[in-house]
């Protein structure tokens, strides 16, 4: 499989005060299309800054960082925030949806920051992955009426709706009980099945376990490095379903 | 000043529809909406500032408005190309003591002949004004004998209500005709129609032609113009004689004036002044100071300029109260902006460039300042309607109150620009928030 993301020896230096902190000491990994990568390490390892690098939303003081075959390290504020818009998803803990915005509207906002026009096809789009989600009958709900576990289901739907070469998840069952975690974990399995490269930063084994490898970091260098032969795979494992629902509900990007 | 507030207009319709015809700019337009209503008082409250200092500005400038206009047009009626010579009573003199004393003063037919020499003066209105009883049977009314010539008809904006007003054969043939002012052949005729009557000023009997409209006070005049009695001036000339004795509050006087104002228009509005000037300067051979020159235009370009002084002073008070505004605009977005830290974060995380942040929020300060602008739009026109009604009906005070149409288009271009004004620096701060830092705010 090629590969969708790759960084080659990345270091960050913060300078805080008068000392310099080494947050990333020169890291590199390959990703692979259609992989589900899960990194973990205590508080401090530098997996946070990691997640940042990846996603665009800092620079590296050093080395290379190439997402779907463009070199990103030394970009401009605004051309990170293109390559944000049209190569990554993001999950985030605590959902981020605005309070103001129906599920649809809420969906939609990665669009407006591509520049799409939006139309009804684009409102079909969205409708269609909130359905996908499995919210079709909340569509115009607001964030509040909906419990946490169907607003990441909003935030996983819009995280989609750019139809990203990477989605970065990060803990994105932090604040769910096991059961709507387990939920959570098996969407994003089963989005995995169907194609789409995850890397999630998480700190529980068992969120770890459905990942198909694992990396591990301590003090901003990685510790270990591990294939998961065997991942927690999505109980109703019909995934050719979704696989379809998902490749229509995205068609219009693709061919864009 | 109409063309600027069609462009105003024009530029505030294009801000808008592009906010919302552009897609980023309808979501950012409706999540400002939707805030809005969220937090419907504090909003309320930040924009208040907005809501009484465009409030203010309308009913001010309306009220203002209203009264300069009403006291323009009492000079207007006066003709600005026209310049009026009056005689006046010297206020002399220690001959006072003297028993039968006849005051002599005033204006001559000299004087007029030498006004008449001048060639931007084309057309000149002689008036012998006296008070004088007019009775009809045991009828009589304390009235004032205007007399004149026919030109004063066009002069002084007379229009007849019936009959006729005089003409140049009555002057010629001294007829004894008489046009009675609305309110005179009111209380002389309460219940017949006076054409072709006949009313008695002094020992000779006058046929009415006609009687005036009823015409509004010229402002500053105490006398009340609908009870005149306007006659031909060679008639009054012939029967009165020029002097005239008056009785009044038990002591007699008499005074020998041979013409009281002579009205005269100036062939162009540049040629006023100037010709002003030469009268005075022919009527400085008079012994006394017994005349005055009256020129309206310089009124009317005072009270244009009064008018124009408070104007600034308004827009000095709306600058002020909507620099306060704005101030509380910018207080409430930099709250704002710190309450939505995270949304900032997010929002740079899914692809907002820091344009795209700093649109959104300036979009939101210019609907908070629209909306107050509309507000207070709104305000304003409540007080300007309500007010004059209410002291109509509880004072019976009447006050005059002209809505501008370019204020309104004024505020509510001054309210968006106090929105984009006092949104920049909170939006700059929003949008240079490094997306890290703001993500990870509680």
């Amino acid at each position: 499989m090629a590969s969708v993301l790759k960084i080659i020896d990345l270091a960050k230096v913060y300078a805080l005060e008068s000392v310099m902190v080494y947050a990333l000491k020169g890291v590199s990994i390959e990703v692979e299309e259609g992989d589900f990568v899960a990194l973990m390490g205590p508080s401090g390892s530098g997996k946070s800054t990691l997640l940042n690098l990846l996603g665009c939303l800092d620079r590296p003081s050093n080395g290379q960082y190439f997402l779907a075959g463009q070199d990103v390290a030394r970009m401009e504020d605004d051309q990170l925030s293109d390559i944000r818009s049209r190569y990554l998803g993001f999950i985030f803990q605590q959902y981020n949806l605005l309070p103001q915005y129906t599920v649809v509207e809420n969906i939609e906002i990665p669009l407006l920051y591509q520049g799409a026009k939006l139309s009804s096809a684009t409102t079909d789009r969205c409708t269609g992955l909130a359905r996908l989600v499995g919210l079709g009958n909340r569509l115009d709900h607001r964030p509040m009426q909906l419990s946490g576990g169907q607003q990441q289901r909003v935030a996983i739907a819009r995280s989609l709706v750019n139809d990203p070469a990477v989605i970065l998840a990060d803990e994105p069952t932090g604040n769910l009980d096991s059961r709507t975690s387990d939920e959570i974990m098996q969407l994003l399995s089963k989005l995995n099945e169907a194609g789409k490269t995850i890397i999630m930063v998480t700190h529980e084994n068992d969120i770890a376990s459905w990942a198909k490898r694992v990396i591990r970091m301590r003090d901003g260098v990685i510790e270990s490095d591990v294939r998961n032969d065997k991942p927690t795979v999505a109980i109703d494992g019909d995934t050719t379903t979704l696989q379809t629902e998902l490749l229509e509900s995205l068609v219009l990007n693709r061919n864009k | 000043m109409l063309i600027f507030s069609i462009i105003a207009i024009l530029m505030l319709a294009t801000l808008f529809a592009s906010i919302l015809l552009w897609d980023k700019g309808r979501r950012s337009f409706i999540l400002a909406v939707r805030s809005l209503w969220l937090h419907r008082l504090r909003a309320f409250l930040s924009v208040l500032g907005i809501i009484i200092g465009t409030g203010a500005v309308i009913s001010l400038m309306a009220f203002g408005e209203g009264s300069m206009q009403d006291a323009l047009d009492d000079i207007r009626r006066l003709g600005a190309n026209n310049i009026m010579v009056r005689s006046v009573k010297p206020t002399d003199e220690s001959n006072s003591s003297k028993r039968s004393y006849i005051a002599i003063y005033g204006l001559t037919y000299t004087d007029f002949d030498k006004i008449a020499t001048i060639p931007t003066v084309t057309r000149m209105v002689p008036m012998r004004i006296f008070p004088q009883e007019a009775r009809r049977g045991y009828k009589s009314v304390n009235s004032r004998v205007v007399s004149t010539i026919p030109d004063y008809m066009d002069i002084h904006n007379v229009e007849m209500k019936s009959g006729r007003f005089l003409v140049s054969d009555d002057e010629v043939l001294l007829r004894n005709v008489v046009v009675l002012g609305s309110e005179l052949a009111n209380r002389l005729f309460p219940f017949e129609n006076p054409q072709d009557k006949e009313v008695q000023l002094g020992t000779f009997f006058y046929k009415v032609i006609g009687v005036m409209k009823e015409r509004s006070q010229g402002g500053v005049s105490t006398e009340d113009v609908n009870l005149d009695a306007v006659i031909p001036i060679a008639t009054a000339r012939a029967r009165f004689g020029e002097k005239i004795f008056m009785r009044s509050a038990g002591s007699r006087s008499a005074e020998k004036v041979e013409i009281s104002q002579i009205t005269l228009t100036v062939s162009e509005t540049e040629k006023v002044r100037p010709t002003g000037e030469i009268i005075r300067s022919i009527l400085e051979n008079h012994s006394k100071s017994d005349w005055t020159v009256n020129v309206p235009l310089d009124r009317l370009e005072e009270a244009e300029r009064a008018k124009e002084r408070y104007k600034m002073l308004l827009v000095l008070i709306a600058s002020i109260s909507l620099l306060v505004g704005g101030i509380g605009i910018m207080n409430i977005m930099l709250a704002t902006v710190t309450e939505r830290t995270r949304e900032i974060g997010f929002r740079r995380a899914l692809g907002a460039k820091r344009r795209d942040i700093t649109l959104q929020f300036l979009i939101e300060a210019v609907v908070q300042t629209s909306v107050g602008g509309v507000l207070g739009i709104g305000l304003g026109l409540t007080m300007v309607f309500a007010l004059p009604f209410i002291a109509e009906t509880f004072w019976d005070a009447r006050i005059p109150a002209k809505v501008h149409f370019e204020s309104i288009t004024w505020s509510l271009t001054t309210a968006v620009a106090v929105g984009v004004i006092f949104g920049i620096y909170p939006s700059r701060r929003a949008a240079l928030m490094d997306p890290i830092e703001a993500l990870r705010h509680v």
